[in-house]
């Protein structure tokens, strides 16, 4: 039996290797995803333009201004002259927000009445014009204690728990690892039977001695073999080139590992036992990796999601790995907690391993 | 002809890839109109690649190609307004039924509104289709298929109609009212062009060119290759039990250029000294096989003369595997095989039963329920009703180690392409279980024996065709199978690769070997013992070769072909079924 499955097993990885078309997808794909998850998708405002109207001759308008402008995250802060430009401004997207100051603001404020600041945001870009009002409104509530005389003292200190300075990668690379990861095995499994069958050899191997769990075990080597390499190389690279710090044991994530790999080998051998052709079997694979990463936490939080959808993404193994690979990253999470959290893991496995396995032979018509 | 011909090929070569043999050799052919004129080759010789030419849809590197005095590339846009062309597989909408399809081909080929109820109305009528024009044209048969394509290419009469390989699929009953259609078609303001790898075709076409590996072997009239061999073929018909020893015994001697069974009888092409004899047979071949009768001769035995005549020497395999013994048993047993799909019947009642070191056919055209059948048997299907038995065991329940009995060639050769031939061998060793000393030696005598030693390191997928189907026989056999399931195994190919590996079959069976061929290729049969003709999910007759054509004789018809035979026993079934 296990020299029926080795044999399987070697076949599998030459006939994936010696095919320049199956290497690179093994190579290129996991490089570029690299790149542009970690580089191109950030969610920090760090480049943004912002304009003031200052029409304010007084103190508090132009205090205003030069603590806008000492603080960091904004790129460039111009002056507008007038409230004319400021439609302009946000139309042709000079700037996400236009900080408009009124001509009495410093007189109102010397006679002790309530003074107005006017913040046009960019709502184009909800996301990062809710961050620059977050920003806005902190340095103008400090003028503000400033100017009506209460105690200048910082009404609340943040600190950050685990990722103390808020690095995005910090939080993205540990994900990507479970991203990437999932991409990668997903597609090689998912072409493995479907290629045989477009072929023909399928059937010579139904024929053959070997039996369905057998094939799937054959088949799922691969997929394992490729998925820890690319892991690993993804747990080098954030050490070394995003240099995250790993705060919990590397032994337990490369245990969850395996079960979450077996999970995406029983989904993508599931797709390929359904397929026909491999054209099919892609296009399966993306049918599930695309809603898998959008509905695993990694882009937006899963408690965000309406209850209906938040119960549907537990049968989405990355939403479990990917509690386990930014727990274990930061904040070294518990065995037990990386078994909890296993746990649906091996469930999901179950019950698409044997089903690939018996769609072997349903499907062989 | 009178003038100019129609289409002139003059000195064309094409190549696809630099350092691999052209795939279309300074070939020289001339096109008539008023002709069905036959590209005849098997797989691989360029026919396609000449036919795209023709078209313009690409250009050669040398040489040109002329229709009517412009050139195919230069003159595309000119051209393809009176061009019909049908590929392979024909670009039917299967989704769109067939009065849709009508409509669109009609759209792309700017058909003026006025006249198209006029052309479509004609042309399903005489495809005979009109009754099926509100049917998706995916659910039609392959040879309605081949008739809707046929008609879309029809659409505006071309004065050039290029079909390539229409009869690929088809039923023979399909095939001759395709032939019919064609021939009344033809006449002197159009030429047709119709490329076919099935070597009794060539002998209805008015003009042939012959191709081989991109070269041209013959171009002419079909009776004047095959006028060559005339007087130099025979048959003789020695006891059933004798006839494939016999046979090896003419090959491994070298006595005649070309020897191969025919049915109950060996089919003999003598050497060219001894044609000189005339209708003597030379007694060297008199003294092994016993009398020779003079048969006419046919295109194929011109065509192996032409390649050099058949493969010589015998079959190394034939020392390469042990000799199973012979229990009496069946080796293969399928009773009542039965397989429905809703209220569909794929395949109905079908029983048989294999001897061992017997070679058995089911025959029957695509769609028919043979590959049903086969699957049942090799446990892949499920039988609705019926049971299947491979060497003693019913596949479907039985232990892994009993489908180590069988051999398995799947159709067009299914081997793992990227993988090198010695790791394909290596593979199917370690699936079948045999251990690392004999997987070894197992894979050297099968690298000996087909003459793959040369090929060990070389990727599957860029092997010759023939050495393809030598890895995927060796493949098969490596562990020595009891039980060897073929499907298709030589259609397509070159008479000189079937010839080959017929020769192995042959080889095989003296070790007591039970074969078991799918085809729906009329030539393939007369390789088998027996034949089982399957038609619609049913066995309409079963007997040897000679057996279903003697059935059928009658004083008009006299020396049928295997096709004759299935024709007609299809209509005697239809006849009996309506009665």
């Amino acid at each position: 039996m296990w020299r029926r499955i080795y044999s399987l097993i070697i076949k599998e990885l030459l006939a994936i290797w010696r095919d320049p078309k199956g290497r690179m997808t093994l190579i290129i794909p996991p490089i570029l995803q690299l790149v542009i998850f970690a580089f191109a998708m950030t969610m920090e405002v760090k480049n943004a333009d912002i304009a003031v109207v200052n029409l304010d001759n007084g103190y508090w308008g132009s205090e205003i201004e030069a603590q806008i402008t000492a603080a960091a995250p904004f790129d460039d802060v111009y002056r507008l002259e007038s409230v004319g430009q400021i439609r302009e401004t946000i139309d042709a997207q000079r700037a996400i927000a236009v900080v408009h100051i009124g001509q009495d603001f410093s007189r109102q404020i010397g006679a002790g009445e309530p003074a107005n600041i006017q913040i046009i945001l960019d709502g184009r870009k909800s996301n990062s014009a809710q961050i620059v009002n977050g920003y806005l409104t902190n340095t103008i509530a400090r003028v503000s204690t400033q100017a009506y005389g209460g105690p200048i003292v910082e009404p609340l200190r943040v600190r950050n728990w685990f990722n103390p300075n808020l690095e995005y990668n910090w939080f993205t690379v540990p994900g990507l690892i479970a991203t990437i990861t999932l991409l990668t095995t997903i597609i090689v499994t998912a072409l493995s039977v479907a290629r045989e069958r477009e072929l023909g050899t399928f059937d010579q191997l139904l024929v053959s001695p070997m039996r369905p769990l057998e094939i799937v075990v054959g088949k799922a080597a691969p997929g394992m073999i490729f998925g820890y390499i690319h892991g690993s190389f993804f747990i080098f690279m954030a050490a070394v080139i995003f240099k995250i710090p790993f705060s919990g044991s590397l032994l337990l994530l490369y245990a969850s590992m395996f079960f979450y790999l077996l999970a995406v080998i029983g989904i993508g051998l599931f797709i390929s036992a359904i397929s026909a052709t491999q054209q099919q079997a892609i296009l399966g694979a993306f049918v599930f990796a695309s809603p898998a990463i959008l509905l695993s936490g990694f882009m937006s939080p899963v408690e965000n999601m309406p209850n209906w959808m938040q119960t549907l993404t537990l049968i989405n193994p990355l939403r479990h790995f990917l509690v386990i690979a930014q727990g274990i990253y930061l904040k070294g999470l518990p065995a037990l907690e990386v078994a909890r959290n296993t746990a649906p893991l091996i469930l999901i496995a179950a019950v698409t391993l044997p089903a690939a396995a018996w769609l072997f032979r349903k499907k062989s018509t | 002809m009178q003038n100019d011909p129609f289409i002139c090929i003059d000195n064309v070569t094409k190549r696809f890839e630099p350092d691999a043999p052209p795939a279309l050799d300074a070939i020289n052919g001339e096109i008539a109109t008023g002709h069905i004129t036959g590209l005849v080759g098997p797989d691989g010789a360029g026919k396609t690649t000449l036919i795209r030419l023709m078209t313009g849809l690409s250009r050669p590197d040398e040489g040109r190609v002329l229709i009517n005095g412009k050139d195919a590339t230069r003159s595309h846009k000119d051209l393809h307004r009176m061009i019909g062309y049908m590929p392979q597989k024909f670009g039917l909408y299967e989704d769109l039924t067939v009065q849709e399809n009508l409509g669109i081909y009609a759209n792309l080929k700017g058909l003026p509104a006025a006249d198209r109820q006029a052309a479509f109305d004609e042309l399903l009528e005489f495809t005979d289709l009109a009754q099926f024009t509100g049917r998706l044209a995916g659910a039609l048969s392959g040879g309605m298929k081949q008739k809707l394509g046929l008609a879309c290419a029809l659409l505006k009469r071309p004065r050039l109609l290029l079909l390539d390989e229409p009869s690929v699929g088809v039923d023979p009953i399909s095939r001759r009212e395709l032939w019919r259609m064609v021939q009344a078609l033809v006449d002197e303001t159009m030429a047709v062009v119709w490329s076919t790898a099935y070597l009794d075709e060539a002998e209805h076409c008015d003009h042939v060119l012959l191709l081989s590996e991109g070269r041209l072997l013959f171009a002419g009239p079909p009776a004047d290759l095959t006028r060559r061999v005339d007087g130099r073929v025979f048959l003789a018909k020695p006891p059933a039990s004798k006839r494939r020893a016999i046979l090896s015994r003419l090959l491994s001697e070298n006595l005649a250029r070309d020897a191969i069974i025919h049915g109950d009888a060996i089919r003999i092409l003598t050497k060219d000294e001894t044609s000189m004899v005339g209708v003597t047979p030379p007694p060297a071949i008199v003294e092994v096989t016993g009398v020779l009768e003079p048969v006419p001769s046919r295109f194929e035995d011109a065509f192996v003369d032409v390649l050099g005549g058949g493969p010589q020497g015998r079959s190394l395999l034939a020392d390469a595997m042990t000799i199973h013994a012979d229990d009496g048993k069946p080796a293969v047993e399928a009773r009542g095989l039965t397989k429905r799909y809703g209220d569909f019947t794929a395949a109905s009642d079908i029983s048989f039963s294999i001897k061992r070191g017997e070679i058995f056919g089911l025959l029957g055209p695509n769609g028919a329920g043979k590959s049903t059948t086969f699957k049942m048997l090799c446990g892949l299907l499920t039988p609705s009703e019926g049971e299947g038995r491979v060497a003693g065991f019913d596949l479907r329940t039985a232990t892994a180690d009993a489908r180590g009995r069988l051999g398995y060639m799947a159709q067009k050769f299914a081997l793992y392409g990227e993988l090198s031939v010695a790791q394909n061998l290596a593979f199917f060793a370690g699936v079948y279980g045999l251990g690392k000393k004999r997987a070894q030696h197992r894979i050297e005598t099968m690298l000996d024996v087909f003459e793959l030693t040369q090929y060990r390191k070389v990727s599957a997928k860029t092997l010759p065709l023939g050495f393809k189907q030598r890895l995927a026989l060796a493949a098969a056999l490596l562990h020595e199978p009891d039980v060897l399931f073929l499907d298709e195994p030589t259609s397509g190919v070159d008479p000189i690769t079937r010839r080959e590996f017929w020769s192995h079959i042959n080889a095989l069976t003296a070790q007591n070997v039970a074969v078991l061929v799918t085809t729906h290729f009329m030539e393939e049969a007369e390789y088998c013992d027996r034949i089982n003709l399957i038609y619609r999910g049913q066995t309409i007759a079963e007997g040897t070769p000679d057996e279903l054509r003697n059935a059928i004789r009658r004083p008009e018809v006299e020396a049928p072909t295997m096709e004759d035979a299935f024709i007609e026993l299809v209509r005697r079934s239809d006849t009996q079924e309506a009665a």
